[in-house]
């Protein structure tokens, strides 16, 4: 008779259901598939989709392509610490490297040109979260994640670091120009 | 072995309790409070940090305690209280003794040396790397020891289970099949199993690894495995719950599953697609294909969603159709307005029914949609929505169980029956306050487990704006009512224990009474495909569907307007 107890019918499994249960498995069940296709159609029509190229690579290997875009390119410095801002030209690789605790160096990208962004962490986990857009991306050491990524808005923003990485983490907080 | 026990019939409940089990359910669950009002303390020390006016811990403190707190709360009084829940679904609920009994006492002694020795290390400091203790970043070897012993001594735990449950069938204690509440409380076990399998997994290298036998443990690699533990401990706590809203329909109205295949189906759904929602945490990460998201993000096309979809009308429903056959058959929702409000045993467990759909189910699915994850990930939209699930959910449910098991189980009378009248109210409301003003903030950006919002030390810091440092200051406020709400639920607990008045327990019989064959009812023959039983839990329902797909749709709308990604 309840829940608590073994079910009445035998045949349990041959008990007619309810018309509201039906109707609401129904419905319930169009809904998922809604959501399913949405995630597929997005792939195929929409323009935020997170790339999956990704490499496995070494602190040492990420730092160097980072310091020859660096050297390429840098235009000027900020901060008493001079961390280089780098303006790449459009279309090219670029890279940003995270570690305890800031990102390094600073990009300066160009409104509606797309570039291939390179990233990877040098000791632990990081979460590269640019705001006030808000987009967030795990980054991982040992593996260097390819973006293809388009800004579609102009000035000046910010990368947050929201992965737990240490007693600085509140400290890794960096810059990013779009122009 | 059998013939050493007792059996005695609460005189309240009419529910049969064995001498040893009732001794291991009480353990259990005395020892996962002892755990609420650690992880309960801890999280006053959260709170105040997050919220910027305050900002009251040291950054060190603060990753200690918050680190602390998640695994009291999310692995430690959870567990507990869920090793509880499996012997009462099987011993109390089969009628029968518990199995090896003995190494129920070793499993739970190992459950609590392993929580104490994890906690130790915490509080010594250097093993302060959040519960998800991602690698590269060591704990003490200590911490990850705990960790293992107390996964051990629950693994066991389960085994007891199946074990009892082998028992009831052998000695016939009950006929046909086992009530839909244990039949949850195995699906809650059978995940547990795979959870603390893959737990086992990762946590033994990475113990190797901080003591030096191993060089290595991938990053990505823990990742993966450890969310297959992390994220599935967590359903195992839905399917507890979701069998504790079963029972409490059943013991609170007398109701019956509206359909048992139905909820068993649903149950069985869980079992099979479940699992692959630990796939919610790695839709951000490097290295994982997109195939692979889009199917275990979405428990291979949003099964385990419907099943969710499922118990969340029919445990409504059947309270419905019970309350519509005692005559509360008004309109629509007369059922509902004459349901027994100030019973903190139902009124716990419906602001749990709701409060887990429309926070905790909506914005989990919104987050675990492959692209739409880029816009919370880590954010602190995060724990927003897993204290929707987890504590609206699960912790109120357990407190709602516990306010019937104390006359029933403990024996005592409740103390204080006014304040626990209100306490559901307290917590639940401020709980989903406290949700919803997380998500809020996490909607801005605002990041998960950061000491400081204002950037202290960097030349480069970021200017949140005013609403989220609102948003953040509310959630503060909310999270000190709510602790309010369950120090009330620790008072009544465990004041009830100590002081309450001792209740006639019912007499010691060395024999087990079997639970009596059930005739089909009259009652069961007017269900069929021929009515609409329920209408107002339909319209309930109706309404959660419409929020549910204005919510998902605006969260698309939104990521359609940000940088392309491709």
């Amino acid at each position: 008779m309840s829940a608590i107890l073994p079910p009445a019918e035998r045949l349990w499994w041959k008990h007619p259901i309810d018309r509201v249960e039906g109707t609401w498995i129904a419905l319930s069940f169009v809904w998922c598939m809604v959501m399913f296709f949405m995630m597929v159609l997005w792939h195929v029509y929409g323009d935020q989709n997170l790339s999956t190229e990704t490499y496995k690579t070494t602190p040492d290997a990420f730092i160097a392509k980072t310091q020859a875009m660096v050297d390429q390119y840098t235009v000027r410095t900020e901060t008493d610490l001079e961390i280089p801002v780098v303006a790449p030209p459009a279309g090219s690789d670029i890279y940003l490297i995270s570690r305890m605790w800031n990102f390094w160096p600073i990009l300066e990208l160009e409104k509606d040109k797309t570039y291939r962004l390179h990233l990877s962490a040098m000791d632990y986990n990081h979460g590269l979260s640019l705001q006030p857009t808000n987009i967030n991306i795990q980054v991982v050491p040992g593996y260097e994640h390819v973006l293809t990524v388009t800004p579609n808005q102009s000035g000046e923003f910010s990368i947050v670091c929201n992965e737990y990485c240490g007693i600085g983490h509140h400290m890794m907080v960096s810059r990013l120009y779009v122009r | 072995m059998s013939s050493a026990t007792t059996y005695r019939i609460c005189p309240r409940s009419g529910l049969q309790f064995e001498a040893q089990a009732e001794k291991l359910i009480l353990a259990n669950a005395v020892a996962a409070v002892v755990f609420l009002l650690l992880g309960g303390i801890l999280a006053i020390g959260v709170v105040l940090t997050r919220w910027p006016a305050v900002h009251w811990l040291e950054a060190a403190t603060f990753y200690q305690v918050l680190t602390a707190h998640g695994l009291d709360m999310l692995i430690y009084w959870i567990i507990f209280f869920e090793i509880a829940v499996l012997y009462f679904c099987s011993s109390t609920l089969l009628r029968c003794r518990i199995a090896t009994p003995r190494i129920a006492w070793f499993a739970f002694a190992l459950m609590l040396i392993g929580a104490v020795v994890n906690n130790i290390a915490v509080y010594q400091g250097g093993s302060s790397v959040m519960m998800t203790s991602y690698v590269p970043m060591m704990a003490a070897p200590s911490f990850y020891l705990g960790l293992i012993l107390f996964a051990v001594g629950a693994l066991i735990g389960c085994f007891v289970f199946f074990g009892t449950l082998v028992i009831a069938r052998r000695d016939k204690t009950y006929q046909g099949s086992v009530p839909l509440v244990t039949f949850g409380a195995v699906v809650a076990a059978i995940i547990a199993v795979f959870t603390i399998v893959s737990g086992a997994i990762i946590l033994i290298p990475t113990y190797l690894q901080s003591i030096g036998f191993v060089e290595h443990v991938d990053p990505l690699m823990y990742r993966m495995i450890w969310w297959a533990f992390g994220h599935s401990s967590q359903q195992i706590n839905v399917s507890a719950h979701i069998s504790i809203w079963y029972l409490v329909a059943a013991v609170v109205f007398g109701a019956r599953p509206m359909s048992e295949r139905v909820s068993r189906g649903a149950f069985l759904l869980y079992i099979l697609f479940l699992q692959l929602a630990s796939a919610h945490h790695l839709l951000a990460d490097p290295g994982v294909s997109t195939e692979w998201k889009i199917v275990n993000t979405s428990y291979f096309m949003y099964f385990a969603v419907l099943a969710s979809m499922i118990h969340g009308l029919t445990i409504p429903g059947a309270m419905e159709v019970a309350q519509r056959q005692k005559g509360y058959t008004k309109g629509l929702f007369e059922w509902l307005r004459k349901a027994p409000w100030g019973n903190p045993v139902f009124s716990g467990v419906f602001i749990s029914i709701v409060g887990f759909g429309f926070l905790g189910g909506i914005s989990g699915v919104m987050m675990g949609t492959e692209q739409l994850n880029m816009i919370i990930h880590n954010t602190i939209y995060v724990p927003g929505h897993f204290h929707a699930t987890v504590v609206v959910g699960t912790t109120l449910s357990f407190m709602a169980l516990t306010y019937y098991l104390i006359p029933v189980l403990f024996k005592r009378e409740m103390i204080a029956p006014t304040l626990a009248k209100w306490q559901p109210y307290l917590f639940g409301l401020s709980m989903y306050f406290f949700c919803l003003v997380m998500m809020g903030a996490g909607t801005l950006g605002v990041s998960r487990r950061h000491w400081d919002m204002a950037f202290d030390g960097s030349a480069l810091a970021y200017e949140w704006p005013g609403a989220a440092y609102m948003m953040m200051g509310l959630v503060g406020i909310g999270g000190i009512v709510a602790i309010v709400g369950g120090a009330m639920y620790i008072y009544i607990t465990v004041g009830s224990l100590l002081w309450g008045k001792r209740l006639e327990g019912g007499e010691k019989s060395p024999k087990v009474t079997p639970i009596p064959p059930t005739a089909p009812a009259a009652a069961a023959q007017t269900y069929g495909s021929m009515g609409f039983v329920a209408p107002g839990t339909f319209v309930l329902a109706m309404i959660f569907l419409t929020a549910f797909v204005l919510y998902y749709f605006i969260n698309w709308k939104y990521l359609s307007t940000l940088w392309g990604l491709s």
